[in-house]
């Protein structure tokens, strides 16, 4: 059987994928179905959902589109989710595997960054980075990534601690490669799989983080975010709920769709193993 | 008189399990001439993969020397190191877990090409080809996934990777054991013709006399990390002088007999 046939099998792996291929929909369609800028004003200010067809979702305090809002902050929210995780993985999988191999006074420095890292909460860490560096798309990233890498370095290290005891790793210095080149190109590529099983939490906690940091005002401001909506509704949560109610509820569905189908990756891979 | 292609005198690698230190090679000595078979025998635990590893300096040793074409191999690090390993390879018991599992035939006979700057980009595919057709396998084989070519032609692709770079000598640590006995012979053929045609040398590793009777000019049997006896090695396995050697010899028509009566 494939993969992506025993993958779709399990029932919260196909609620996951249809989530998530909803969402990368939408985030695609924003600048179709919404050409014009979000964050313009599109017709009078707190106009409940279901009034206005062509305002189908109604519109916040400055009168702008509700529904624009939430196509557009879907782009937001995947972009920087998937951006820090890919990043926080790369940084974690490299720093781990070097510790790792390398063993010795590199993996104690390595590894003492690495527990300094994790002592700071992650979103202190975020928050202080942003208010210092300034809110921008990029930034926003380094930041989430910054509390974010420390899980994948020490998942990699312990597998890489395992590899490199390996005969193909005996082999590659047999042949005279460069200790940096068995390292990345020979220990890294087979220390992954258990790396990449933590993406979809890091993914998850990455779209949580900048909605937080969004909510708090340290979102890109020339960017619609979920986060940044909700904050924007909470000035008139009594009179006009549904502003914060509905970007609250794409972002659960959002986090909850990674999820999902993060379970469903591991789960197939798992059978896969139990297989082989 | 030439000096002989590698000299050990006084190897020693002591390791310490549960307070009590054991010695894996316990001043060992010897010397392999070019384009000559020096096997390693003994019982499992004599030391004999300390022995290949500490030549191959994937462990450091902890007292002795080891003069490799001429020079102080011990005192090499790094980039000499490096450039040194092109003539002296070694070839693992299990190809599978000695080749990364990820790679290609192609990449794994790449790697020592260009790492050793043996041939250049353009040319490195056919040096490829050239490789596999030199052991015994076809062209089409560079494109497969190591994992996917059985366990002879792995092994055969693991010894074009250890001549890639033309070594003056190969280790062979049982790099035939795990071989069933048909693919044996012909592994243990090919090995003869390498050797015959350039002069490689080999240590080569094994617990089974009857392999180093057909292939080993000379042969060194150790016992707790230590050489007990060395000699001719059809004059050592025919006459054997120390306990352990007989001991050795005794257990190995056992054995043969024993698979015959299996089957």
């Amino acid at each position: 059987m494939s993969p992506l046939r025993r993958f779709l099998r399990t029932p919260e792996a196909i609620a996951g994928a249809v989530i998530l291929t909803a969402l990368a929909a939408v985030a695609l369609a924003a600048p179709l179905f919404f050409p014009s800028d979000p964050q313009a004003i599109a017709g009078p200010a707190l106009l409940s959902p279901f009034q206005d067809w062509s305002l189908p979702l109604g519109t916040d305090r400055l009168g702008r589109d509700v529904l624009a809002e939430l196509f557009h902050g879907a782009r937001t929210s995947l972009a920087v989710g998937l951006a820090a995780a890919a990043t926080a993985l790369a940084v974690g999988a490299v720093i781990g595997t070097l510790a790792g191999f390398a063993g010795g006074l590199v993996d104690e420095v390595l590894m003492r960054i690495t527990d300094a890292f994790q002592t700071v909460p992650a979103f202190l860490l975020a928050l202080a980075f942003v208010s210092i560096v300034g809110p921008s798309l990029g930034v926003v990233v380094a930041a989430i990534a910054l509390g974010a890498w420390t899980g994948p370095a020490r998942v990699a290290r312990a597998e890489v601690l395992s590899i490199r005891e390996r005969d193909f790793v005996a082999g590659a210095r047999v042949i005279g490669m460069h200790p940096l080149e068995i390292a990345l190109r020979e220990v890294l590529p087979n220390a992954l799989p258990p790396v990449l099983a933590l993406s979809s939490v890091i993914v998850a906690a990455a779209i949580l983080t900048e909605a937080a940091l969004s909510f708090l005002g340290l979102g890109d401001p020339n960017r619609v975010t979920w986060g940044g909506m909700i904050a924007e509704g909470r000035a008139v949560l009594r009179t006009a709920p549904f502003l914060s109610i509905v970007p609250g509820i794409a972002l659960v569905l959002t986090v909850l769709g990674v999820y999902l189908a993060g379970e469903g990756v591991v789960e197939t891979a798992a059978v896969r193993k139990s297989l082989s | 008189m030439t000096s002989p292609l590698l000299a050990v005198s006084g190897l020693t690698k002591r390791y310490s399990s549960g307070g009590k230190i054991i010695a894996a090679a316990d001043d060992v000595s010897f010397h392999i001439e070019h384009g000559e078979t020096l096997a390693l025998a003994g019982p499992s635990g004599s030391g004999k993969s300390t022995i290949a590893r500490l030549i191959l300096r994937l462990i450091e040793a902890d007292a002795g020397r080891i003069e490799f074409e001429g020079s102080d191999f011990l005192s090499l690090n790094g980039a000499a190191l490096r450039d040194r390993r092109a003539h002296l390879q070694m070839v693992f018991q299990d190809p599978l877990a000695a080749l990364n599992p990820r790679a290609t035939v192609a990449r794994v006979l790449d790697d020592p090409l260009r790492i050793h700057h043996i041939a250049s980009r353009a040319e490195r595919p056919r040096r490829i080809v050239a490789l596999l057709e030199r052991v015994g396998l076809s062209a089409g084989l560079a494109g497969r996934a190591i994992h996917e070519i059985s366990g002879g032609q792995r092994q055969r692709v693991a010894i074009a990777r250890a001549i890639a770079t033309k070594p003056s000598l190969v280790v062979l640590d049982e790099a035939v054991s795990a071989l069933d006995v048909s693919v044996r012979a012909q592994i243990l053929r090919l090995l003869l013709d390498l050797q015959r045609e350039e002069r490689i040398a080999y240590l080569f590793i094994s617990h089974d006399l009857g392999v180093v009777r057909a292939i080993a000019h000379r042969i060194a049997i150790l016992d707790g990390g230590r050489i007990a006896e060395s000699g001719d090695a059809r004059t050592v396995i025919d006459a054997p002088q120390s306990a352990i050697g007989k001991a050795l010899v005794a257990a190995a028509p056992k054995l043969s007999r024993i698979e015959r009566d299996a089957s």
